[in-house]
């Protein structure tokens, strides 16, 4: 995308696009570099509303409580310290003191985010160094701590370890961008010298891009699933035609591309991402080298659903999300084949599909340049979501067998742990307060640091619960926020559930928890409230079905005479 | 009639015979694209007094829009010499050449 078109994105129309606060604070000219943000927001449909602050006014917008930054109250601030300038200051210092520069800018820096988060409620994304290399040294500046290639690369550094601390503090890694398109293509030094910008028209866009998808991804904005296409794709070759000696993968012909692209998608499934196969084929043969091939990176275990036909892609695709119940605009597609990828796109909404090069050898690192698995928040389960949406196919065969619903329900054996947030839950319920949208009344979004703040919060009451039955566990599924609005009344600040267990009686199961803590606690009412969104329709008559009455624009329900709702989850 | 083809043909493969007004015309193209304005209509006189989408900030893009069109690359010392746009058709047009 080209900044022009950026531009000319600027005069669109914004109504009804999501309202997101934005400010962003440099030490070079930024006018360009918001224009661009700005303009990329519209291609994710956010109606960004930046504030710029003069340039080089980092230090006073965040030290002086009276700034425009604090009357802003940015729901994320970008901080985007330059390279060049922290050159200028480098240069600038006595020879003694330039090997503690890295060090005691990053103190300065957590000074700076500690006096903003003590004041404002803001996400920072801090924009990392996109590196200089003064020469001065030469290669010998890379064993010496007081060269300026050597303390820069440890600012880097020292800036990741304080974002692993630091829940609201997130990188985007301009460095990473430079290395992918060059110090060329960053960076135009005429421009630099005229303007004080440091930044080249043409990179604007990927920079934008990069602040964008972490952007998208504090908003619930994800991709969580990659369905695979089989031939020419995952292995080089037709497996129907060539047969299993004959596909291309580990060492045979140009098998290396396959390999390399085939552990790329396995380190996704490790950290979360799901993976489904959709091939034309008979799925026999399109499993045989899965079981079978040695040099497979990828096998059965890895897939969370398998549908290898000769129907059309696009129904596939349809079924594939039936079976994982997420949104289309959460599923990345790869195909080699332009045909398929047109129809996947022509027929399923907001799926992406990235356009493969033609050669197999660039798919990786094509690929690389998308960055299409932004997000920010990791947790342990993430691991094991295969298995989970593996065994909720075993779940689904299970229920066929059943006629009633409640001995199908009644055979599962279903436990749930009930417990306030803590420190071992806390990353999960962050991130799935990030990344749930169906299931979400009110759509709130909770960082870490803010589910941190909660537990102890007086006034609020947290409740996390697990799922698990004789298939397996589910862990953590479902969050409940409540908020003491009078010594009568309980809000449900709020209320998100993982899709996965629809339709197990989990909802029964909260609202008795709910409304019994109500009682025990002397509230005489429950109040719920629906905020819909594109994604939560799902949840529009939530309250209504479970016996909430409405009450303006909210649902109430007397706790006092409330009786327990059938359900089938013992508590564990 | 054959002579003059062959050497039109040749005049825009080395793209070192443009006039003036050509340059001028195709600067106006890039004018209209970048500042997205379809009644720009610039001349020799014209400065960035006279287009009110033409500031400091869009005159950047501007110069980075015309390198890129006729392949040519100005110092920082030019960009900030042309006191119009005659100026910076005949800054192009040596460049080109």
């Amino acid at each position: 995308m080209e900044f022009n078109y950026l531009k000319k994105n600027l005069k669109k129309d914004f109504t009804g696009l999501k309202k997101i606060k934005v400010s962003l604070l440099s030490d070079t000219a930024s006018q360009l570099l918001v224009q661009a943000i700005r303009g990329y927001g519209y291609e994710y449909a956010y109606d960004l509303d930046i504030f710029e602050a003069d340039f080089n006014q980092i230090d006073r917008q965040i030290m002086d409580y009276t700034s425009e930054l604090y009357e802003h109250k940015a729901d994320i601030t970008i901080i985007f310290e330059s390279s060049h300038k922290l050159l200028n200051k480098f240069n600038k210092l006595p020879a003694d003191q330039k090997k503690y520069y890295a060090e005691n800018h990053i103190e300065h820096l957590d000074m700076l985010i500690k006096t903003l988060s003590a004041k404002l409620k803001t996400k920072i994304i801090y924009l990392n160094l996109a590196e200089i290399n003064d020469t001065v040294y030469g290669n010998y500046a890379n064993k010496l701590n007081n060269s300026f290639v050597f303390q820069q690369r440890k600012f880097n550094y020292l800036l990741m370890e304080k974002a692993a601390i630091t829940p609201e503090l997130f990188i985007c890694d301009l460095s990473a961008i430079q290395n992918l398109y060059g110090k060329k293509q960053l960076f135009s030094p005429s421009i630099y010298i005229n303007t004080e910008m440091v930044l080249s028209i043409d990179i604007l866009p990927k920079v934008a891009h990069g602040i964008l998808s972490i952007i998208a991804a504090m908003n619930g904005r994800m991709n969580k699933c990659i369905i695979l296409d089989l031939d020419n794709t995952t292995w080089g070759g037709i497996i129907g035609d060539d047969g299993i000696e004959n596909i291309q993968v580990g060492t045979l012909g140009i098998g290396k591309a396959f390999t390399e692209l085939q552990y790329w998608v396995k380190s996704l499934q490790q950290r979360g991402i799901i993976i489904a196969v959709c091939s034309k084929n008979t799925e026999s043969v399109a499993k045989e080298p899965f079981e079978k091939h040695p040099d497979m990176v990828l096998r059965l275990e890895d897939i969370a659903v398998f549908v290898a036909n000769w129907e059309n892609k696009a129904d596939n695709i349809r079924q594939i999300q039936s079976i994982l119940n997420i949104g289309f605009d959460s599923m990345v597609f790869l195909d080699d084949n332009p045909f398929e990828r047109n129809i996947v796109r022509d027929n399923i909404p907001g799926i992406c599909v990235p356009e493969l090069p033609q050669d197999p050898a660039e798919y990786l690192q094509y690929l690389y340049s998308l960055n299409l698995f932004e997000t920010i928040a990791v947790s342990n389960e993430d691991a094991e979501r295969t298995k989970l949406y593996q065994t909720e196919s075993k779940r689904v065969i299970q229920q066929q067998k059943f006629t009633n619903e409640d001995d199908f329900l009644k055979d599962l054996n279903m436990l749930s742990i009930v417990e306030p947030f803590n420190k071992f839950n806390t990353p999960r319920v962050a991130q799935l307060s990030q990344r749930s949208n169906q299931f979400n009344l009110r759509t709130v979004r909770y960082t870490d640091a803010d589910i941190e703040a909660l537990a102890t919060a007086e006034d609020f009451h947290t409740f996390s619960f697990t799922l698990e039955d004789k298939f397996g566990d589910n862990g953590l599924i479902c969050v409940i926020i409540l908020k003491k609005e009078n010594d009568t009344t309980l809000f449900i600040d709020t209320w998100f559930m993982s899709c996965r267990v629809l339709k197990r009686g989990m909802e029964n199961f909260v609202l008795n928890t709910i409304a019994n803590f109500a009682k025990e606690n002397g509230f005489s009412i429950v109040k719920g409230e629906y905020i819909p969104t594109a994604k939560n329709e799902m949840v529009k008559d939530h309250y209504k079905n479970l016996g909430f009455e409405e009450s303006g624009n909210f649902w109430t329900l007397n706790a006092t005479d409330y009786k327990n709702k059938k359900c089938f989850i013992n508590k564990k | 009639m054959l002579l003059i083809i062959k050497i039109k043909n040749v005049s825009s493969i080395k793209n070192n015979n443009m006039t003036k007004e050509d340059i001028l015309q195709q600067v106006n193209e890039v004018f209209i694209d970048v500042l997205d304005n379809e009644d720009i209509n610039i001349n020799n006189e014209t400065t960035a007094e006279d287009i009110e989408e033409w500031d400091s900030l869009s005159h950047i893009q501007l110069v980075v829009a015309i390198e890129k069109h006729f392949k040519v690359r100005f110092t920082s010392s030019e960009i900030q010499s042309w006191k119009n746009v005659g100026e910076m058709v005949d800054c192009i047009q040596v460049k080109a050449a």
